[in-house]
């Protein structure tokens, strides 16, 4: 089992457009990820409408795993999408 | 039959019916084979799912793609399928099922609030267009159809609107809502001719010819397909004429009015620069705070403020500081669980409890008019007493702003504006406000939108003594409502003495129009009929 802790970079939080860029890059993995935040149970990456119930805030950690084979790179690609700023207007 | 006139303009075209939300029938049957009822659920939201995609990639309109994805990722979300599944086990057919699963999540993010219980609109648009899928039922939303219609619907939400263009739709006609009702916001906002608070139209047919007048709220049927095309020719004959009127507000006398424009963000901001109106009368600054868990740092402020004042070309902008509570809540400034939203912590009074918010925003205020030395006043929400206007005033002054007012929204600043304008340097009234706490009418009950109609002649008292007081004090007194976009209303409000009048974009022609044809004599015999309750509308 990988695991992955990465903190959200989003200045709105893992909300809006950047829960969906996250769920979109989790569904995109030939591996199947779960999210979790703090002690609460893992869910589904994939599930925007649990992603979304995380309410996981900008500065958070969340704690992202994954079982076989390209887990490890799976995860890192879904993790630099929690951590980016989706809404700098730079 | 008749409504409320909340856009004008006078178009006529064949009637499409808003598609009802499908109702689950009573008898609820029976599941023969559990597998086979999953792939028909499943394949049913893989459809919407497609449509909502397919619909996201045609929009023309910005933004709107991004909401229609959204929707269709709920459609394709595997936590959704796995409750359906288990719906369908224990014996819940698959619409049955789909309804199940939707109402559990929509109780999980209501019970999260703000930005989270929002999304619940989306939830219930996939269910909707699933269920009626399943159900062999017509579509819910907007119709499709081959040629431009007029939209009949019992009201609109906010959901509906993101695909709804002019190209298609001509004219809005709507059994419920009130002048204020995002239906008419959305209206004017497009410049679509508009009749909301028409029960008749419940009985309209699909298909069938009406005329639609915008101004005096007539739904005319019975139409002959000649009528409609002498109407529409005549319209389209009314809008390149009003292309031509140009130049400052006037009164055939030469009475001046300032016209101007309502934006409520940067992208409005960059269309007033096209708009012939003489500047910003009510920027709303409420965009820069939502969806967000703290407020904006000064930093990011000052560059957004800079840019939109940028805009300006020389031209005034007036600011309203953050109007929070009631219906716009923030988590970092306002309380949840207030009895009475509307009566509570809202617009300047957040300030008594946190004044960061408040000063931060006006000393970004400051460093972007410096920036770009633009026309800048401030003016704050809510204010009901000379007290809050003097602190607020000296506030403003205070960090070299030079001209700080306050909005007339409060029974008890109207009557009062005289004592208020000892201490401030201009009144704006937002009539949407000042109507629904004189009449004691919520401005989201549809079914009293007589009550907050803003020919209500204890709403034009208070706006009358508000701007005779603004006129004995030789100060600039304004009204930023809805009511200012009606060409019928403009004169009246003229007539009571008010000084400018601001406006969605689209309103601004019309408005102008209204007013040149009249002399100043004529608005305040206009406005005196109107008081008296005997409008010559």
């Amino acid at each position: 089992m990988a695991e992955r802790q990465v903190i959200v970079g989003s200045r709105i939080g893992l909300h809006a457009r950047p829960a969906a860029l996250f769920v979109k890059a989790a569904t995109a993995q030939a591996v199947r990820i779960t999210i979790r935040k703090g002690d609460g149970p893992p869910v589904d990456a994939r599930s925007i409408l649990r992603v979304l119930a995380l309410g996981a805030r900008n500065g958070d950690t969340v704690v992202l795993e994954a079982d076989g084979d390209g887990a490890v790179e799976a995860l890192e690609a879904v993790a630099t999408v929690v951590a980016e700023d989706h809404d700098d207007p730079a | 039959m008749t409504g409320i006139g909340v856009c004008p303009g006078r178009v006529a075209g064949p009637v499409a019916r808003m598609g009802a939300r499908p109702r689950l029938p009573e008898d609820h049957p029976g599941v023969a084979d559990a597998e086979a009822e999953t792939r028909l659920a499943i394949d049913a939201l893989n459809l919407t799912a497609e449509d909502l995609e397919r619909r996201a990639a045609a929009t023309p309109i910005p933004g709107a793609a991004e909401v229609l994805e959204a929707t269709a990722m709920i459609a394709r979300d595997p936590s959704l399928e796995e409750a359906i599944r288990s719906a369908i086990a224990k014996g819940e057919p698959a619409a049955w099922a789909i309804d199940r699963a939707i109402d559990a999540f929509r109780a999980l993010l209501l019970d999260l609030g703000g930005y989270m219980a929002e999304r619940v609109g989306d939830l219930d648009d996939v269910r909707d267009r699933t269920v009626a899928r399943l159900l062999g039922e017509p579509m819910p939303g907007i119709p499709e159809r081959d040629t431009p219609f007029v939209l009949v619907a019992d009201d609109l939400a906010p959901a509906d609107t993101v695909t709804l263009t002019t190209d298609r739709v001509v004219a809005l006609v709507t059994v419920k809502g009130g002048p204020t009702s995002h239906t008419a916001i959305l209206a004017r906002s497009l410049g679509l001719p508009a009749v909301v608070a028409c029960p008749d139209a419940a009985s309209l047919a699909e298909g069938e010819l009406v005329a639609v007048d915008g101004s005096t709220g007539e739904v005319l049927v019975g139409v002959t397909p000649e009528d409609a095309a002498a109407t529409n020719l005549a319209e389209r004959k009314r809008r390149a004429a009003r292309v031509a009127s140009r130049g400052p507000g006037r009164t055939a006398d030469g009475h001046r009015v300032s016209l101007l424009v309502n934006i409520g963000d940067a992208a409005g901001a960059a269309k007033v620069a096209k708009v012939d109106a003489e500047g910003v009368g009510l920027f709303r600054t409420e965009f820069l705070y939502l969806d967000r868990q703290e407020a904006p740092s000064v930093d990011e402020q000052v560059s957004l403020y800079a840019n939109v004042f940028k805009e300006m070309g020389g031209r005034k902008i007036v600011v309203r500081t953050l109007d929070a509570g009631a219906d716009k809540p923030l988590p970092f400034l306002t309380q949840e669980g207030e009895p009475n939203p509307a009566l509570g912590v809202r617009g300047l009074r957040t300030a008594r409890r946190d004044p960061d918010v408040l000063t931060d925003q006006l000393a970004a205020l400051a460093i972007a008019q410096k920036e770009t030395n633009a026309v800048v006043w401030v003016m704050a929400p809510m204010v009901a007493t000379a007290a809050e206007a003097k602190g607020f005033t000296d506030l403003v002054h205070s960090h070299g702003l030079p001209i700080g007012g306050v909005m007339i929204e409060i029974p008890a600043a109207a009557l009062r504006a005289a004592d208020l304008l000892e201490h401030t340097d201009f009144l704006s009234i937002g009539t949407n406000d000042l109507a629904q706490y004189t009449l004691a009418a919520d401005r989201m009950a549809g079914e009293l939108a007589d009550l907050l109609d803003p020919w209500q002649p204890a709403l034009l008292d208070l706006i009358r003594m508000t701007a005779q007081a603004g006129l004995a004090a030789g100060k600039s007194v304004g009204v930023c409502g809805e009511a200012a976009a009606s060409p019928a209303l403009a004169p009246v409000l003229v007539g009571l003495g008010v000084t400018s009048l601001s406006m969605s974009a689209t309103a601004v022609a019309d408005v102008r129009d209204a007013l040149a044809v009249v002399t100043l004599a004529d608005c305040q015999e206009m406005a005196a009929r109107a008081l008296a309750g005997k409008p010559a509308r």
